[in-house]
């Protein structure tokens, strides 16, 4: 049992008929971190979290959470996470308070520690106001923010998000934000699912890239970054005959596969120090440039570059 | 912040919760009830001036064939709701949420099932009052019409498990209604509910004496126009058993498979 980890996950695989969800997925999420899994709609984010919340049974390999198998210690193992679906799951025909009471009491709760616990979270979540008010009436952030407490009735070490964010106003997505923030600094693991580039890159420590079941890469916002694009180096020539007599000399100095536009070159760039030894080869050749840049990486291109042309 | 002590959650308190819950959601939302409280009523005043006159002659005559009846047709459809109650939770992501508890597993269905007793209750008592509105007066005392009900509510709540059961693998609430509708027609039709079984042409009558709703209402017209437990009773009794024999297991069997 390895207690570093809040979860670990082994050549995970999910098929459905003959779709395959989830293609033999491995990684480890560390304890007190924020995980993010990021994929376009469909990659098998929201798979891989039913199976790590044992609503779904995975056709093969295994999932520890805090060192208790997900399949044959489910019942441990359900007590040690809260779980916010993709859509506010909360009863629309009951109140706010209704909803806290009946899930503290289907969490084990006495009916007094329901009744304190209830109370603590409405004020924790600024839901005070609207306590007795029927669901119904809620905006989608009051929603959220009660799905969340919801899930946070029994104080459990890890807190799943499916798309927390998914269909919020900006506002109210940058308060979601804070509000996940805060259970961050609370000391709680938090995996979310998510396919806004800018939320992972805002909230995670580290992101699992999804894409058609697989994993794609696994790491902290700033090792993606620079890992994948990593800086690009855009060199313009005159013309489209001296790009292409440029281009072996580049991949050459630079050791990586290039792209030609035209008369426009980019490469990838892992030290910015090469980008001399290039214009000297360059000079050398009596090739000369009109243009030059060096650009840096957003997650957009981190994900366009991992995904590309698969969509 | 309290320290939170989370006791060992079991089944009986879990379902408890789980039915509190379902007639609170009945509470705030009495529209809900519609289908139990309006339904008996208009079908009991539709069937009686209707038919009344071309099946037996007058409306007293008619009276004591129909209210077995429409009893148990608002019975069947009372329990249809469980039906689309579940499919609703399913769409939702609810029944996900409640899954993922550290709770029995079958508990939401458990829960379900008995506050749908309730509407069972209310859906008997409004056809039987009706009933007597319009100047049904059962031959046996209060005692055998309750024995009566409570028989149909019994094969009625069994019936809730088949309709549970659409209610988990149909893929929406409006399909799980319109299955529902069409079983709640076809066993309460296909019955000696509203005629006499011995106008059928033949193969029908055959279909009819398959039918545990032909036996759930002969029962209760006997008990309630002569006051005797008859031999019919003891195969409602048995088929109600044999529903939940087969279909409550299938049903759980499916609710916890649902991945």
């Amino acid at each position: 049992m390895n207690q570093e980890y809040a979860i670990e996950t082994n050549n995970l695989t999910k098929t459905f008929g003959q779709q395959i969800a989830v293609n033999n997925v491995s990684f480890n999420i560390k304890r007190g971190e924020v995980f993010a899994l990021l994929g376009p709609n469909g990659a098998g984010k929201t798979t891989v979290l039913r199976m790590m919340t044992t609503l779904l049974k995975p056709t093969s390999g295994t999932i520890k959470m805090l060192g208790h198998d997900v399949q044959t210690e489910s019942k441990t193992v359900r007590s040690l996470f809260g779980l916010t679906g993709q859509y506010a799951s909360i009863d629309e025909d009951l109140s706010a308070n209704e909803n806290l009471m009946i899930f503290a009491r289907l969490n084990g709760l006495s009916r007094r520690e329901a009744k304190q616990r209830t109370k603590e979270l409405l004020e924790e979540f600024s839901l005070v106001n609207s306590a007795n008010k029927v669901i119904s009436n809620f905006s989608g952030g009051m929603r959220r923010r009660l799905d969340l407490a919801v899930s946070l009735i029994a104080r459990p070490a890890l807190i799943f998000l499916d798309e927390p964010t998914t269909g919020l106003d900006p506002r109210t997505r940058v308060q979601m934000w804070d509000t996940i923030r805060q259970l961050v600094a609370s000391g709680s693991t938090i995996i979310l699912t998510t396919q806004y580039l800018e939320e992972a890159d805002e909230l995670a420590n580290r992101i699992a890239m999804i894409d058609h079941g697989k994993l794609v890469d696994l790491g902290t916002p700033d090792e993606l970054k620079k890992k994948v694009a990593g800086n690009k180096l855009r060199l313009m020539f005159k013309d489209k005959r001296t790009a292409t007599q440029a281009a072996p000399i580049i991949t050459e100095v630079l050791s990586v596969a290039i792209q030609q536009t035209d008369n426009t070159i980019t490469a990838p760039l892992h030290d910015v120090n090469s980008v001399g030894t290039v214009l000297n080869h360059l000079k050398n050749a009596d090739l000369k440039i009109t243009n030059m840049n060096v650009e840096q990486p957003s997650m957009d291109d981190v994900f366009f570059s991992m995904t590309a042309g698969k969509n | 912040m309290t320290e939170i002590k989370t006791h060992k959650t079991n089944i009986i308190r879990t379902t408890a919760t789980m039915a509190y819950r379902n007639l609170l959601k009945t509470l705030h939302n009495p529209d809900e009830l519609l289908d139990v409280v309006v339904q008996p009523v208009l079908f009991m005043f539709l069937f009686s001036f209707l038919f009344s006159g071309a099946i037996t002659g007058s409306m007293n005559s008619y009276l004591p064939l129909l209210v077995p009846g429409i009893l148990m047709q608002s019975l069947i459809s009372a329990a249809s709701g469980s039906g689309t109650q579940i499919s609703d939770d399913i769409s939702t992501g609810i029944y996900d949420r409640l899954k993922s508890l550290p709770i029995p597993q079958t508990a939401p269905l458990a829960g379900q099932l008995f506050a749908d007793i309730l509407r069972l209750i209310i859906a008997a008592t409004v056809s039987l009052t009706t009933g007597f509105i319009i100047g049904w007066r059962p031959e046996a005392d209060f005692g055998w019409v309750t024995v009566a009900v409570l028989l149909d509510i019994f094969l009625g709540w069994a019936l809730s498990w088949i309709f549970a059961l659409y209610g988990l693998i149909a893929k929406s609430s409006t399909m799980v209604e319109s299955i529902s509708l069409m079983t709640m027609l076809l066993l309460t039709f296909l019955s000696n509910a509203f005629v006499p079984v011995k106008t059928l042409p033949h193969f029908m009558q055959i279909l009819v004496s398959l039918n545990p709703v032909s036996y759930v209402i002969s029962a209760s017209h006997t008990i309630l126009n002569h006051g005797i437990w008859p031999t019919s009773a003891w195969i409602v009794l048995g088929a109600g058993v044999i529903v939940i024999a087969i279909f409550a297991p299938l049903t759980v069997f499916f609710y916890n498979r649902r991945s």
